[in-house]
């Protein structure tokens, strides 16, 4: 397994969206979060966009006031799991059209689907965007 | 930043109203997302929790409304809360028939329940239910289910028709019906391992999509075991080729990059399957050179595939060729602006030195410019990276920044991670006893209860067995030194358990031994250790027993012992302790102070922690004891085997009887029977504590103290029983036998200072013969390197040139070669440490004498190349330019935000071009090999 949370958090520290691929107590989430956000909004915008917490290494980019964080274990590269997340903006993106904070509180599940289609057991499943957006958009013509 | 524009611009208004959200849920929304702190937000969701509790449980509310709920539910666990009262609903709402509502009960009960959960159990009926459905979205979001929910027993149950699933006309979820197999054979291996042909069949399948997810199933199986996949290379190798010339459909591209997240998997793959596999790798040299030569340094996403590749190259069988050109890579990230290339560039560096240790050399001013930077990433990744090329030329410099660094944080998980990296170096390179107590007693101080107890026994164990016998003169003067640290140690607040432990053990066995202390003077220190750590039972255990063993030196040396005031109140006060360890420990030191001298020296002899004690395990010395019993009437003993034979009643019998001999009540626990205790310890040892002999008090008491020295850890061993029971671990007192490892390197410094000198003769040779071309090459980038960066500080130097051992300049002459050989072969022989170190030293200044020269000399010999070279670099800084590499993506993204108008639109074209490019790739498998292959 690589990847092993993506988080959405803004930059007071407030969770936007969380999707854990192990298992982890509330209390444990909690503490995690509160923790890696407060590291990362210590580091400057020169500095490496990796931080690494516990026994995680967390690649981390900022878009306006939201923060998208991904835990990964061991053996992950870096800079692909950074470009990941661009790959993830971009599809939110294109399916909310200018996404924004709001939108995903807005349509949280929206958000979530999303990320399911791009990421399943961990691994890096799909980045073809049509593919991606497909299921969802043939689910909001049905519903 | 542009970035910051993405979202940020329209943050403030939203740009759609939620489609067909209520109000009440768009305002709790809006309140949440304006909650300007972490309090109000808190307040917020407590409240909600109160009115989903109350409204979620009514009957008959509208589906719609309930997923408004489920939603609300996600957000209370999202912002910490428990929301456990609803998730039946969310289990509840996966019934629906509505395809939306269903995948959001799905959502929600994933993302509340674990796989072990007990509502999972509801839940299966449904999934079955789906998998089966005629809409292939519904498949679609049971398989997604079934990935997060379904655990090693639920398997079964789904199995066979996920197998259908695998051909499916649909390619998503042919896609996740693999998925969900890798997810099977992540938790349970062997109930999918007759689908892995299926698995590997899903390589050919004709929709990119389901080979990616075959790629993630089979990585994690090959990362279990390789040798089964070793025929797919030649598969994999080709789709790996039609990937990088881009017959691929462009909608897998990314930034006109072609399917990079593919192409990184395949290379992990490769790396796996290349290890030590020379064969193997030789099929591969062919497309890593080509992703190497294609690949694009200016976007992240090129580096990050250079990057895979360097790594996939490091790991699978070496080709110099390939090697050299990732080397040169390496050498671009390291020398980028950019943190993360720098980052990147110093993990591909530590991969590489793996192959060839040498590589790092030509870096040495940019690692140290890494080690310094602010960055505490960058330094720990450098950190890491010199942790690897620790030799025991080096290994001073390298630890002495770690301990530098492990100085400045707070982070336990960290700390404890780099105290062991620290005692493992210290342990297999230490130049000296000396400078490894020292290292030790830092990493104490600093990281202090993380550290494990083994390695506090560990270093008492060094202390008291020095360097290995011969040289007791160096022994005793180490230990003087160590006796000496220690009680400047004592001097400052705040030392953590474990060192306290070692400094009373050490100080009790040779705080007196050489003579400049008065016993007086070392009991006092004891007793104001054990009294300003009134809570640590360990530790004044340990100085109890440490005044325990100066008395009786004292005595056994035939000196009068006058117990100081303190140390009478201390002993007082631990006879009445709770701990019924200390008390023992008093006790015991009050019975020594009466014994007479000669006893007492035979008790507690000088320096005998390492000996051996002689346990006469038949007890012989009882057997007029045992005949005497035997003769009034006591059973004979039977031995366990012998007891357990006879049978459940009469073991009950012998039991009764061992309790008559004891005592008439048993307090303590039973033992548990399967425990392998030695055949004499369960009866004879109770015997042993009713026999009022001078001798085996002596006896026990000698044991007693062999087992404090060696494991205090166990100080909740209690009672006598306990501690005469030890008997047995004695001989092996220090236990682990892995330390064994370190006195053998540690004694032999000599043959240490002989490979040293063993080593650098190789080392010089090996620069010799290096061809002149290349050594010029070499020379000169190093003058263009100097002549680039003048600024470079004389301290940075100095640091890789005792970072990087004698190789900084290349043109180092022979007669320095020679002389300094002699001087470490010297310095093998005296053993002692000191004229090792001047060589170093010595060795950096010729260092810096030689690069002037050979400065002198570059600059007319090799300013041609010098200016080659120098292009390279140019370039570099161009790429930075250019590159920006990190804001590039953004501007395309703010292109894309720029005609999203525009882009809808022209949307109905793409569906056209779809099945061209698809008939495109269809058609590449056929003309690849890969179905052939697998089918064979």
């Amino acid at each position: 397994m690589a990847i092993r949370f993506i988080l959405l958090v803004n930059k007071q520290g407030q969770t936007r969206l969380a999707q854990y691929y192990e298992y982890l107590t509330l209390d444990e989430r909690r503490a995690l979060e509160g923790e890696i956000v407060r590291k990362c909004l210590a580091r400057s915008d020169n500095q490496c966009s990796f931080v690494e917490h516990r026994n995680y290494k967390v690649i981390y980019r900022r878009y306006a006031s939201l923060f998208f964080l991904v835990g990964v274990d061991g053996d992950e590269n870096e800079l692909a799991i950074l470009e990941f997340i661009h790959c993830v903006v971009e599809t939110m993106d294109r399916y909310f059209c200018n996404v924004c904070e709001l939108d995903i509180m807005n349509h949280l599940e929206k958000a979530h689907f999303i990320l399911e289609e791009m990421v399943m057991n961990g691994c890096i499943l799909e980045t073809n965007k049509s593919n991606i957006l497909a299921p969802i958009q043939l689910m909001d013509k049905s519903s | 930043m542009e970035q910051l524009k993405t979202i940020g611009r329209e943050l403030a208004l939203s740009s759609q109203v939620g489609w067909g959200s209520s109000k009440e849920f768009l305002d709790l929304v809006k309140a949440i997302g304006e909650a300007k702190s972490k309090a109000e937000e808190e307040r917020i969701i407590i409240a909600d929790i109160e009115l989903l509790r109350k409204k979620i449980g009514e009957p008959d509310v509208p589906r719609r409304k309930m997923k408004e709920y489920i939603i609300r539910l996600v957000y209370v666990e999202m912002l910490g809360h428990d929301a456990s009262f609803g998730y039946i609903h969310a289990v509840k709402m996966t019934h629906d028939d509505s395809l939306l509502l269903k995948r959001t009960g799905y959502l929600a009960t994933t993302l509340f329940l674990n796989e072990d959960h007990s509502l999972i159990i509801l839940i299966i009926n449904t999934i079955q239910k789906d998998l089966r459905s005629d809409n292939y979205l519904v498949c679609c979001a049971a398989l997604t289910a079934v990935c997060r929910l379904i655990n090693e027993e639920t398997i079964p149950a789904v199995l066979p028709q996920i197998v259908d699933l695998l051909s499916h006309q649909k390619e998503a979820v042919r896609k996740k019906a693999v998925m969900a197999l890798d997810r099977f054979y992540q938790r349970s291996p062997s109930l999918v391992s007759h689908l892995i042909p299926e698995i590997r069949q899903k390589l050919c399948d004709r929709d990119p999509s389901v080979m990616s997810a075959a790629l993630c199933a089979l990585f994690d199986m090959i990362t279990a075991e390789s040798e089964p996949f070793k025929n797919l290379t030649g598969s994999l190798v080709s789709i790996l080729k039609q990937v990088v010339e881009h017959r691929l459909p462009k909608l897998y591209d990314y930034h006109r990059t072609p399917a990079p997240f593919i192409q990184i998997k395949l290379l992990k793959i490769l790396a796996l399957l290349g290890s030590g596999d020379k064969h193997t790798s030789e099929n591969m040299y062919n497309v890593l050179g080509q992703i190497l030569t294609k690949g694009d340094p200016s976007t992240n996403i090129g580096n990050a595939i250079l990057y895979e590749c360097v790594s996939t190259l490091s790991a699978i069988y070496p080709n110099q060729k390939l090697l050299q050109h990732a080397a040169e890579l390496t050498a671009k990230f390291l020398k980028s602006e950019n943190h993360n290339s720098k980052y990147m560039g110093i993990d591909a560096l530590g991969r590489l030195i793996k192959i060839n240790p040498e590589c790092a050399e030509d870096h040495q001013l940019a690692v140290i410019d890494c080690l310094e930077d602010p960055d505490d990433t960058l330094k720990r990744k450098t950190l890491d990276l010199l942790y690897k090329m620790t030799k025991s030329s080096n290994v001073d410099v390298i630890v002495d920044r770690m301990i530098g660094y492990m100085r400045t944080i707070s982070d336990a998980h960290y700390k404890t991670d780099i105290s062991s990296r620290i005692i493992e170096l210290a342990e297999r390179y230490a130049p000296s006893n000396h400078w490894f107590i020292q290292t030790m007693n830092q990493v104490f101080e600093f990281a202090g209860d993380l550290v494990p107890a083994k390695v506090a026994h560990d270093l008492m164990r060094l202390i008291a067995e020095g360097a290995g016998g011969e040289d007791e003169d160096a022994d005793n003067q180490l230990r003087s030194s160590a006796v000496e640290s220690y009680l400047q140690v004592l001097g400052e607040p705040k030392l953590p358990s474990v060192l306290l432990q070692v400094i009373c053990w050490v100080l009790g066995e040779y705080g007196t031994a050489d003579g400049s202390h008065s016993a007086d003077y070392i009991i006092g220190k004891l007793c104001d250790v054990a009294e300003a750590h009134p809570g640590d039972n360990t530790v004044k255990g340990y100085a109890i027993t440490a005044i325990t063993k100066i008395c009786a030196f004292e005595k056994g040396a035939g000196r009068k012992v006058g117990l100081t005031s303190e140390c009478r109140s201390l002993i007082e006060e631990l006879s009445t302790s709770h701990s019924t360890n200390l008390q023992q420990r008093a006790y015991e030191l009050q019975a020594l102070l009466g014994l007479n001298d000669e006893t007492v020296a035979t008790v507690m002899p000088m320096d005998a922690s390492c000996e051996d004690i002689e346990v006469d395990k038949s007890l012989a010395f009882l057997n007029a004891f045992v005949k005497s019993a035997l003769e009034k009437g006591a059973r004979p003993y039977l031995s366990e085997s012998e007891r357990l034979s006879i049978g459940g009643i009469t073991t009950l019998a012998s039991s009764n009887n061992q309790n008559d001999l004891s005592h008439s009540l048993r307090f303590e626990a039973y033992e548990r029977p399967q425990l392998p205790v030695p055949s004499l310890s369960s009866f004879q040892p109770t015997v042993v504590r009713e026999f009022e002999d001078q001798r085996t008090t002596n006896n026990n008491l000698r044991a007693t103290y062999a087992g404090h020295s060696t494991s205090m850890t166990d100080t909740q061993l209690v009672n006598t029983e306990a501690a005469s029971l030890r008997l047995d671990g004695i001989q092996k007192k220090w236990g682990r036998p892995t330390y064994n490892n370190t006195p053998a390197s540690s004694t032999s410094s000599a043959d240490r200072g002989r490979s040293a000198a063993g080593n650098s003769p190789a080392e010089f040779s090996k620069d010799e013969p290096v061809e002149s071309s290349l050594k010029s090459a070499v020379e000169s980038r190093y003058v263009t390197s100097r002549k680039q960066r003048p600024e470079i500080s004389e301290e940075k130097q100095k640091l890789a040139a005792s970072l990087f051992g004698g190789t900084f300049p290349k043109s180092q002459s022979s007669s320095r070669s020679s002389g300094s050989t002699g001087k470490v072969s010297k310095s093998s022989h005296s053993r002692s440490q000191a004229p090792h170190i001047g060589a170093n030293e010595q060795s950096a200044q010729m260092r810096s004498a030689n690069s002037s020269t050979s400065i002198d000399k570059g600059h007319e010999k090799s300013l041609p190349v010098s200016q080659n070279l120098a292009t390279p670099d140019l370039l570099d800084l161009g790429d930075g330019d250019s590159a920006g590499p990190s804001s590039d993506p953004f501007k395309q993204l703010e292109g894309l935000l720029e005609v999203p108008s525009t882009a809808m639109p022209s949307k109905p074209v793409i569906p056209q071009q779809v099945p061209d490019l698809l008939s495109l790739y269809e058609s590449t498998p056929s003309s690849g090999s890969p179905s052939i292959n697998l089918i064979g």
